[in-house]
């Protein structure tokens, strides 16, 4: 396997992961379990911005993304409800 | 949220984050990162702190850290070292690279090298700058975030 087949194939496993994370994160009930698909969706996201060269953005992605907001929305839900209410 | 698993996790994992942090600030001029994301990783270590610990420890320990007095240093301190440059040049120039200075004013190596943490005149320090404002802000954030909790039982 050359780097270029193994770049494609990341490419399409990261696609499936980011489209996978995102549905997750919108189907879910349990805001807790929706908060951490969208932790995984960051995760998945900066680990494509490395593959596609730019380690910069990565880290500031992993940081803020997988970090902080996951962080901001737990102690957000903590001080309201966890489940989704429907009016 | 101060259970026994997350007690444990903060106490190995919290000291490597923030270590992380320094480190990406520090080597902002050699490798990627820089002052905005070492600032966000150190503040995602401090949020970690904040979330595994009770609400009276971080609430005694915050009242004496002056965070809005590290965003000030940050931005007036990062304007100073861009005033610098008025010494006879223009606004950022550059005036510490290969001057001697003994901290971060070294001189810079041609070719390639493995990289000198001595070495980038004011753009070091304008790193630190940075990431101490970002720190203080985004920690802020997640700090309001926590002391403005109305229920402080453990439910989960």
């Amino acid at each position: 396997m050359n780097f270029m087949e193994f770049f494609w194939i990341l490419q399409v496993l990261i696609g499936i992961g980011l489209l996978v994370s995102a549905i997750v994160a919108i189907r879910f009930k349990n805001l807790i379990m929706a908060v951490i698909a969208m932790a995984v969706f960051s995760l998945i996201l900066s680990l494509e911005f490395y593959v596609l060269q730019a380690p910069d953005v990565a880290i500031a992605e992993a940081g803020v993304g997988a970090g902080l907001t996951t962080a901001m929305y737990l102690l957000a839900i903590k001080n309201t409800t966890d489940e989704e209410v429907i009016e | 949220m101060t259970t026994t698993i997350i007690k444990t996790t903060t106490k190995i994992l919290a000291p490597l984050i923030l270590v992380f942090g320094s480190y990406i600030i520090l080597h902002g001029h050699l490798t990627p990162g820089g002052g905005f994301q070492g600032g966000a990783v150190f503040a995602s270590g401090l949020a970690l702190l904040i979330v595994a610990n009770k609400y009276d420890a971080v609430k005694s320990l915050f009242e004496k850290a002056p965070l809005s007095v590290f965003e000030s240093i940050g931005a007036l301190g990062f304007l100073g070292m861009a005033c610098l440059g008025f010494a006879g040049y223009t606004f950022f120039k550059n005036i510490i690279a290969n001057s001697g200075f003994p901290l971060f004013g070294g001189k810079t190596p041609t070719g390639i090298n493995p990289g000198y943490l001595n070495t980038g005149g004011t753009l070091p320090y304008m790193n630190i700058f940075v990431g101490i404002k970002v720190l203080a802000g985004l920690t802020s954030i997640v700090l309001v975030f926590f002391l403005i909790m109305r229920r402080e039982r453990d439910e989960w």
